[in-house]
């Protein structure tokens, strides 16, 4: 198996806070790894670690075998990052914000305007291209992020909280989306919802306090609460005062 | 290179997108007529030339250029933006080029508009149009040496109103260097410093400019200025952006 994401040991300490503590995983193409865990526990910080935005404290991570840190520009390329609250720029309309990321990604002529239609087919954004993004609804402005991630169709995608405002019709289209590409690229992506995990991700990890507290295929991992439900297991893994579990 | 320009687009084409644009050339073009005519008494001079009009060129940009450097680094890192952008396989230093020549282009645009000015002058009179284009070139010069410390300043905190303050601050201590009344100062209490000022000072070497001149060390100058805090706007960016 070919690991396109590979995290060793990754730590990074704001001051005297360590907000992700030596957290090492690794991504296979075929893989979509749902990263779990309470607000502030370092997801965030291990996704910005990821795509070499936030130098680590220790620790590497690579993607498709380029370090993020000594190889960004290499890495990059490979990579579609989908931001915590996909921030995109609020003057720009959507078809000029796309424009944008497709030229800075290399795409020229013919083949830019291909791969924006098609990132825009697959995010249903046809409707608004001519809209600047800052009157868009959240789910919209969420799919702009998604777009511009998707435009090279990269083996790895990171993508933090990806259905984060978009509602149960959109929720649905972006997981069918991911579960249709998951097959020839490594994904990870955060969230809060579990029935998520249950419908795309072959494998997820919860952190908590910044460190690893359970990594297994979901189904597993909700055998570790005598209910069997996810939502059991990620309450007793990740409550302060229950004892931390780890999952084979 | 290509990844620069393809920024320094976007950023112009942002100037133009919002008020801002409007704005600062309205205010520029208001606050520079008022003061060429008004304060620096264009018509009752009696001689066909700019000097009325560049005397407050250092002045007026030193005021308007922090105002639209403010936003460039502060604003992005204030909407999340800074982490798509640099997470694009950009650069930092391309990224930080790509904002300064939009900028720079936006600068120049609104000098270009200043061109009734050199029309009344030539109608009244016949001017050394040679020295008025010196003069340009070295406003032009002026405002890039006040963009390049404001990016840096913009670079060091999230919020505009900081970054404005610390580049209005850095360039007026860039611009006041070189006056007659820091030297006069500076000679009489500290020696040593006085010529130190006066080199590094922007006004002395705008005003060779004025005088129709464009000596090579002035040029020197400038890039050395630019270069110096489009340098320090990379290191700081690269520490603050994920900050």
């Amino acid at each position: 198996m070919d690991a396109l994401i590979e995290i060793e040991r990754l730590t990074r300490r704001f001051g005297d806070f360590t907000a992700v503590d030596n957290v090492s995983f690794r991504v296979a193409r075929g893989d979509v790894l749902g990263f779990l865990g309470p607000n502030g526990a370092g997801k965030s910080t291990t996704m910005r670690m990821l795509a070499g935005f936030m130098p680590p404290s220790a620790g590497r991570a690579r993607i498709c075998g380029h370090d993020v840190q000594s190889d960004p520009l290499a890495a990059r390329r490979l990579l579609g990052f989908l931001p915590e609250g996909a921030p995109t720029y609020p003057d720009m309309t959507v078809g000029a914000f796309l424009r944008f990321v497709a030229a800075i990604r290399g795409f020229r002529g013919a083949e830019r305007t291909e791969r924006i239609d098609h990132a825009v087919a697959l995010t249903s954004l046809g409707t608004v291209m001519l809209q600047p993004v800052e009157t868009l609804s959240k789910g919209f402005k969420r799919r702009v992020g998604l777009a511009q991630a998707l435009l090279h169709n990269p083996p790895v995608l990171v993508l933090d909280e990806p259905t984060d405002g978009l509602d149960p019709n959109q929720k649905h289209e972006v997981r069918t989306l991911i579960a249709r590409m998951a097959p020839d690229k490594a994904i990870v992506i955060s969230t809060h919802i579990l029935e998520e995990v249950d419908a795309v991700c072959s494998r997820a990890i919860i952190i908590a306090n910044g460190r690893v507290v359970a990594d297994a295929p979901p189904a597993k991992l909700a055998l570790l609460h005598p209910s069997g439900r996810l939502e059991d297991v990620f309450r007793q893994i990740t409550a302060p005062p229950q004892p931390v579990t780890q999952a084979a | 290179m290509r990844n620069t320009l393809l920024i320094a687009r976007r950023e112009l084409a942002g100037y133009f997108a919002t008020p801002v644009a409007v704005v600062f050339i309205v205010i520029f073009l208001v606050l520079q007529g008022a003061l060429t005519f008004s304060v620096g008494n264009f018509f009752q001079r009696g001689q066909a030339n700019l000097v009325a009009f560049f005397n407050f060129i250092p002045w007026v940009l030193l005021l308007l250029v922090p105002a639209l450097t403010m936003r460039l680094w502060a604003e992005e890192r204030r909407l999340g933006t800074v982490e798509l952008l640099l997470t694009l396989p950009v650069t930092e230093t391309e990224a930080v080029l790509g904002k300064f020549l939009a900028g720079w282009a936006f600068c120049i645009i609104a000098l270009a508009l200043t061109f009734p000015f050199v029309i009344t002058v030539n109608l009244l009179g016949s001017p050394d149009n040679g020295v008025i284009a010196a003069s340009y070139l070295g406003a032009i010069l002026v405002a890039g040496a006040y963009l390049a410390i404001g990016g840096a300043a913009s670079a060091a905190t999230k919020n505009q109103v900081i970054a404005f303050v610390l580049a209005l601050a850095a360039c007026f201590l860039f611009a006041a260097a070189s006056s007659q009344v820091v030297t006069d100062f500076l000679s009489t209490q500290v020696p040593a410093l006085a010529a130190t000022a006066l080199k590094l000072g922007v006004l002395a070497r705008f005003q060779t400019f004025m005088r129709g001149v464009i000596p090579a060390r002035d040029l020197i100058y400038f890039a050395s200025l630019i270069g110096f805090w489009l340098f320090a706007n990379v290191i700081i960016l690269e520490h603050t952006k994920a900050a």
